[in-house]
């Protein structure tokens, strides 16, 4: 890893202790609950955070006790931030001046990068007649003017509508491309589209991490699997599947691991069904919520996500028994840790 | 579609009225006393003359030193955590409610022939009592207060957003300061300013007591007014005229300014 | 009916009471007018005027009127006098701003003049002091200044009154009479103010009075010059139209002028009028 990250962001006041590492050309999502200490790690990278421990290394510079200036890392965060009284290319520019290029260089890569993000036509625009997906891609723009060492994009969509996070997001495919970056998100999607890895951040500590398919497929902390969606049971492997150790149990169509060791299990909420009587395991109903036009039956730490025509046929109420029917093509089985919590 | 305004309380605009009045109705008063025939050569006297000069000159200088001392200190009260910038702060806004007199007091103090620094500085040589220096350092220590707490509060208000994102784009302390700070800062700088001069245009307690009356040296227009009074009302209310004129043009030059900013 | 009766009588009694208490209260000054008598006698009488009076006096009168306003007050149970002193200049603006006063005591006639048509009660004013200048230096006199000349020496700072105040018209006289064109670096609004400048050491000389030297109880040193006579300021006082009572304003002004009120004058340096 000669151009890339290697970081240990230790913060004791704010608990935090962080091992990271990212390859020069990888894009790493951090993601977690909030309070998990994702913008600690993100201030303490871009050298904003000042801390008397840990370390980070960027290619073959020490850039700890470097000030946040001369670490050539770009930052584009929640908000667009751009300097209101510049245009739109003066903001871009900016980077570019400030590294000491003279007026003409500094105009042409902030054409340039304007282009790449496919905003060159607001150059002229004032900052504060732009929407929200505009402003975001001229903020990545002005990062990308600087061509930095590290990009570290701090929920760069989160203040977006739908749609202008669908437009941003090419922009920034764009900038990750060929440099190491680090994407903070909420949204499973962008890291699916955007990352290669992804480190999960719980309580100041790194949870799990492995490839991107790995953590969304098979999460092995609670925070991944709400995550990417999937519903997380505990128990012990059998030969069809697994014994949950709240009771019941789960066949999987998935037979790896031996029967008797520990396991994880997963199932997307929208194949389970949720029957008066039935073969799956037996939970008394704790919440039904409404989800995007379905209804999400909690019972326990089981799921299922049902229509709301088939909810009211039901007519489940809270404290009733209900049994949870998963098709065993739908679960997956597999072992928690261990070989997983390779970087 | 537009935002309807909040209705304001029925009975509001009767004290809202009674406080213009308050203030507009004195100075209309004393236009009215104006003695238009013999304005025109009253404020053209020598002895007027001088003193608007002076004035203004000393103002625009008490208004410079306070911004290049002023705007660094507002950043620092701004931008700093220690406990002490509590106390600092208190002190340096001081003049603003202490009377004026009782600031030309503590400058003989420290300024005076026999003042700490005074003395020091008589013996080499430089003399700042009864000077235009004297009418200045008077000026500038009653009218700064207005400056830095204007601009400490612009410059509370943006928060640091805008100097961390110029120092992730590769800007050093002092290019930000200057590129990102200042232009952020700029409303209150100018209304800064223009307090900080009427002030000092205005100033007379402290310049009495501690750079003394003197015609071109250190008799500025009020000083002018206030020994005219006895002399001629009719110049002094002449005069008068001159500052209130000279003070609405300041402040409303300032307005145009912070319009066309804001826009 | 009793109590309807009880009650209008109590309330008749507290009327009557009012009012005699009113009454009491405006005539209080005027209640004994057939004894008080506006000559110039002896004031030594405890029977005359009682009441309260504001007197505007000079700034260069401050020691001596307060003596004298205690003694008339001692002399006098039931009198008060309260002193407001200032440049003559300033007292005359105030005086003609409606300020309420009933003495006037001015240290030079150009200012009394300015109002003695207008606020001046006919009949006075009449002068009962005169003063001249001298210079005031630190203590031993460090600059060794013997006359008028050196004061326009470049290594002295002197600070004198402001044209319209009597000792800057003294000034001003005594500058055309000797031909020597002063240089000071301050002109005050009253004589007081030029006084504490060469007290405090701010600067190296003032002109003053003589009675202001001898007042400063060592303070300063007083250097005096020929010139000095031909500037006389000479001091009148004058009870005032609007004077709120009148009858202790005229026994108060002619105590001053009276031989106790000479005595006191004349031992702080004022020349006879």
């Amino acid at each position: 890893m000669t151009r890339g990250l290697r970081a240990h962001v230790l913060v004791p006041e704010r608990d935090v202790d962080v091992r990271l590492e990212i390859g020069s050309a990888e894009c790493v999502a951090l993601v977690g609950p909030n309070g998990a200490g994702k913008s600690t790690v993100v201030e303490a990278l871009a050298g904003l955070l000042r801390t008397r421990h840990g370390e980070v290394l960027l290619g073959d510079r020490d850039l700890t006790r470097v000030p946040p200036h001369r670490r050539g890392v770009g930052l584009v965060a929640q908000r667009a931030d751009l300097f209101p009284h510049l245009s739109v290319a003066g903001n871009v520019a900016y980077g570019p001046r400030a590294s000491g290029s003279g007026s003409r260089e500094a105009r042409h890569r902030s054409s340039a990068a304007l282009a790449a993000v496919g905003v060159a036509g607001l150059a002229d625009r004032a900052p504060g007649t732009l929407s929200g997906g505009q402003a975001q891609r001229v903020a990545i723009a002005r990062a990308v003017a600087t061509d930095p060492a590290l990009l570290l994009l701090d929920e760069p969509t989160s203040a977006l509508d739908v749609d202008a996070r669908a437009e941003v997001r090419a922009a920034l495919s764009t900038a990750r491309t060929g440099r190491p970056t680090l994407l903070v998100t909420h949204d499973p999607l962008e890291a699916v589209a955007l990352a290669d890895r992804i480190v999960v951040l719980e309580a100041g500590r790194v949870a799990e991490s492995g490839t991107t398919a790995d953590v969304l497929g098979r999460p092995t902390s609670a925070f991944a699997a709400s995550f990417s969606g999937l519903t997380l049971v505990r128990g012990t492997a059998t030969r069809d599947g697994i014994a949950i150790d709240d009771g019941g149990a789960l066949a999987s169509t998935t037979h790896t691991v031996p029967p008797g060791r520990p396991v994880l299990a997963v199932y997307h909420p929208t194949a389970a069904r949720p029957t008066r009587d039935g073969a799956g395991p037996e939970r008394p109903v704790t919440a039904l919520e409404p989800r995007d036009g379905l209804v999400r039956v909690r019972a326990g730490e089981l799921v299922a996500d049902v229509t709301v025509s088939v909810a009211t046929a039901l007519g489940l109420a809270p404290g009733e028994p209900v049994r949870i029917v998963v098709p065993a093509a739908e679960v997956t089985v597999y072992e928690p840790a261990g070989a997983k919590m390779s970087q | 579609m537009t935002r309807g305004r909040a209705p304001v309380p029925w009975w509001l605009p009767v004290p809202a009225v009674l406080g213009g009045l308050f203030v507009v109705v004195p100075v209309l008063a004393m236009v009215g006393r104006v003695d238009w025939g013999s304005f025109g050569a009253l404020v053209t006297s020598p002895a007027s003359l001088s003193a608007l000069g002076l004035s203004l000159g000393t103002a625009a200088a008490a208004t410079g030193i306070a911004f290049v001392l002023g705007y660094p200190l507002a950043v620092l009260f701004a931008r700093s955590t220690s406990r002490w910038v509590g106390v600092a702060r208190a002190l340096v806004l001081l003049p603003l409610v202490l009377p004026p007199v009782v600031g030309g007091l503590a400058l003989l103090a420290a300024f005076g022939r026999l003042g700490v620094v005074g003395a020091f500085l008589d013996d080499h040589g430089l003399r700042i009592a009864f000077t235009t220096t004297a009418v200045v350092i008077a000026q500038t220590f009653v009218a700064m207060p207005f400056l830095v707490s204007s601009i400490e509060g612009a410059l509370r208000v943006g928060g640091e957003r805008f100097e961390r994102v110029a120092a992730t784009l590769g800007a050093g302390p002092t290019r930000t300061f200057l590129t990102v700070t200042t232009p952020r800062v700029l409303p209150g700088i100018l209304s800064g300013l223009v307090l900080c001069f009427a002030r000092a245009l205005g100033e007379f307690g402290a310049t009495l007591t501690f750079a003394g009356s003197l015609q071109g040296v250190t008799r500025t227009l009020p000083l002018e007014i206030y020994l005219q009074r006895e002399i001629d009302p009719d110049t002094a209310v002449a005069l008068a005229l001159v500052l209130v004129v000279v003070a609405l043009v300041v402040i409303g030059a300032s307005a145009l300014r912070t319009r066309t900013v804001v826009a | 009916m009793t109590t309807h009766k009880r009650h209008s009588t109590i309330l008749i009694a507290a009327a009557t009471l009012a009012a005699i208490g009113l009454a009491g209260c405006s005539t209080g000054g005027s209640g004994a007018t057939a004894e008080s008598t506006a000559t110039a006698g002896s004031a030594s009488a405890t029977a005359g005027p009682t009441g309260k009076i504001t007197v505007f006096a000079a700034a260069s009168l401050q020691q001596t009127f307060t003596t004298l306003g205690k003694q008339y007050e001692d002399a006098h149970p039931g009198t008060s006098i309260t002193f407001s002193f200032a440049g003559s200049s300033d007292l005359v603006t105030q005086i003609r701003n409606g300020a309420p006063a009933d003495v006037f005591a001015s240290a030079d006639e150009a200012n009394m003049d300015k109002i003695v048509k207008t606020d001046v009660a006919p009949g006075s004013p009449k002068d009962f002091a005169t003063n001249v200048l001298e210079i005031a230096v630190a203590p031993g006199n460090p600059k060794g200044i013997t006359d008028l000349d050196d004061l326009t020496s470049s290594d002295v700072q002197l600070v004198t009154c402001a044209a319209p105040v009597p000792c800057g018209a003294a000034t001003a006289k005594v500058e055309q009479a000797t031909g020597i064109d002063l240089k000071p670096v301050s002109e005050e609004q009253s004589v007081t103010d030029v006084l504490g400048k060469v007290e405090s050491g701010q600067a190296d000389a003032g002109l003053v009075y003589v009675t202001d030297v001898k007042g400063a109880d060592g303070k300063v040193d007083g250097v005096s010059f020929d010139a000095s006579s031909k500037a006389v300021n000479t001091y009148p006082i004058g009870v005032l139209k609007d004077a709120a009572n009148p009858e202790l304003a005229a026994a108060f002004t002619a105590y001053v002028r009276s031989d106790a009120g000479r005595k006191v004058l004349s031992d702080a340096g004022f020349g006879a009028p």
